[in-house]
């Protein structure tokens, strides 16, 4: 598993297929961060370890992390949106009562 | 690339043809009722190499007889003091005899047969002290990194152990394999979700499938025991599928193709990268697989494992008797809080951008670094943790090694 650091110094990218990557650190609602040579604001607060798309996901695509499969995107997900239970679906079980979490 | 690892390791040379990198005694209980008499034995020890290991239950168990004979007999132990309580049912003469026949010094004490507590443990004590004289006597040979075993596990997890510790101990595992040693990762519990990227990776079609379905052995048996994989805490710290948590765990084996499936007490028949199943077989009987961490670790001890890495977001503290442990901490602020109880800080991948590839060749290095007698954080705090439970297992299946 190849790690590669993008430009920006707040996101890891586990491998280069990759369609998502991971917060370094945590990040305010409002700051604003480098992807792929374009700037993103957040719009929400994240912790560290949450995901973001450094490229637009189309509904039902397969979202890469490790270079592996991690489930597919339950809509349309644009660059710099943050990837999580309510826009990324597993494709092997269905993980339940997790709602409450959705931030 | 057979020709990149020039390091040189000495180390025991045993009769089965496997070599040491510690000489360790064992003063090992074969009932909980003889264990405080082997704890007593070892105390005037403390800083030597001289372990407590042992089985605490009075009925026998195949399975925690056949950890016990691999245990006395791995390559790190020089010598084995069994201590009994003289009623207890397990077979100790069997275990004495196969200890025997690989020339270490054995001598099996019997407290009911010995006057007691105290005069157990002061011929305990003088069996130690001549064992570790005649250990020092015994000449080291080379060893090529390539003859390793090494195993990985962690535990103590949080959500940065997927993206700096487990990864960085895959590339580390990687380079390990590159030089014709043997690696082996376990939990099929934790990489439920990734079997099919996993079965992606063996060398044959058959351990394909199998790997499928040890993992599906694993989900069955953990749902039996009402153990959900999949937590709330895991979506707080940013996971979102199990699949996404499970490839974290799966990090660790790095990227090489797995050349087999094995389960405690076998040793893998060649270098490379093995799956270790310590999932029971058959109904659930004795609960859970594994109750800790030390059970798992232990486990890749059984398999020949001189060395285990162990990768922790939280901060695990454990090492093992028998072999030593390697500390990954993930996380670069519980490496701060206890700095003492870590060999590396992966941690750093997030707070200083440190390239994952310089985690992983630390990694290596402090592998190969342990093996020529540099001790890890967990051996010089002394942590020797041991635990052996029952267990049922079956025979490992056809194909499941090359």
């Amino acid at each position: 598993m190849k790690h590669t650091d993008t430009t920006s110094i707040n996101l890891l990218i586990l491998n280069p297929a990759d369609n998502v990557a991971i917060l370094k650190r945590a990040v305010k609602e409002g700051s604003s961060n480098m992807i792929q040579d374009e700037q993103f604001i957040f719009s929400k607060s994240l912790d560290m370890g949450h995901k973001i798309a450094i490229r637009p996901i189309k509904i039902g695509e397969t979202i890469l992390k490790y270079g592996a499969s991690i489930g597919f995107a339950a809509q349309n997900i644009a660059t710099g949106e943050h990837v999580h239970i309510h826009n990324l679906t597993s494709r092997y079980t269905i993980v339940e009562n997790m709602e409450a979490t959705q931030k | 690339m057979n020709n990149i690892a020039t390091e040189v390791i000495s180390a025991w040379p045993r009769s089965d043809g496997r070599k040491g990198i510690r000489n360790t005694v064992l003063v090992a209980y074969l009932v909980e009722c003889a264990h405080h008499v082997a704890r007593q034995i070892v105390r005037p020890f403390e800083g030597d190499d001289v372990h407590v290991i042992g089985f605490p239950g009075c009925f026998p168990n195949d399975y925690a007889q056949k950890m016990m004979e691999n245990l006395c007999t791995h390559p790190n132990v020089g010598a084995v003091l069994l201590v009994s309580l003289g009623c207890e049912n397990f077979r100790k003469k069997q275990l004495q005899a196969l200890i025997e026949t690989t020339g270490r010094p054995v001598e099996l004490l019997t407290i009911q047969k010995s006057g007691g507590t105290n005069t157990s443990v002061e011929s305990g004590r003088q069996w130690v002290q001549n064992a570790l004289l005649s250990l020092s006597e015994l000449p080291k040979v080379k060893m090529h990194p390539s003859e390793l075993v090494i195993g990985t596990i962690c535990g103590g997890s949080d959500a940065t152990s997927g993206i700096t510790g487990n990864p960085a101990a895959g590339l580390a595992f990687d380079k390990l394999i590159e030089i014709g040693a043997t690696c082996i990762f376990e939990e099929t519990g934790e990489l439920i979700g990734c079997e099919h990227v996993m079965a992606e990776r063996a060398i044959t079609p058959e351990l394909a499938n199998n790997i499928v379905k040890t993992v599906q052995k694993a989900e069955t048996y953990y749902a039996a025991m009402g153990y959900g994989s999949f937590s709330q805490g895991n979506a707080e710290g940013g996971l979102s599928t199990i699949e996404e948590k499970s490839l974290g765990a799966y990090a660790k084996s790095g990227s090489s193709q797995i050349s087999g499936i094995i389960k405690p007490c076998i040793q893998p028949p060649k270098g490379g990268l093995y799956l270790l199943d310590v999932v029971p077989d058959g109904a659930p009987k004795f609960g859970f697989p594994n109750i800790n961490d030390n059970a798992e670790i232990i486990e890749l001890i059984s398999c020949g494992a001189h060395a285990v890495i162990f990768v922790t977001g939280r901060g695990s503290v454990v090492g093992s008797a028998i072999s030593p442990v390697l500390k990954i901490c993930a996380n670069a602020n519980t490496y701060k809080n206890m700095p003492d109880d870590m060999d590396v800080n992966a941690g750093r991948i997030l707070s200083e951008n440190t390239p994952l590839d310089e985690v992983g060749n630390e990694i290596y290095d402090k592998i190969i670094n342990l093996c020529q007698g540099q001790r890890t954080a967990s051996e010089k705090l002394g942590h020797q943790e041991f635990v052996l439970t029952y267990k049922t297992l079956d025979p490992i299946g056809p194909n499941c090694l090359a």
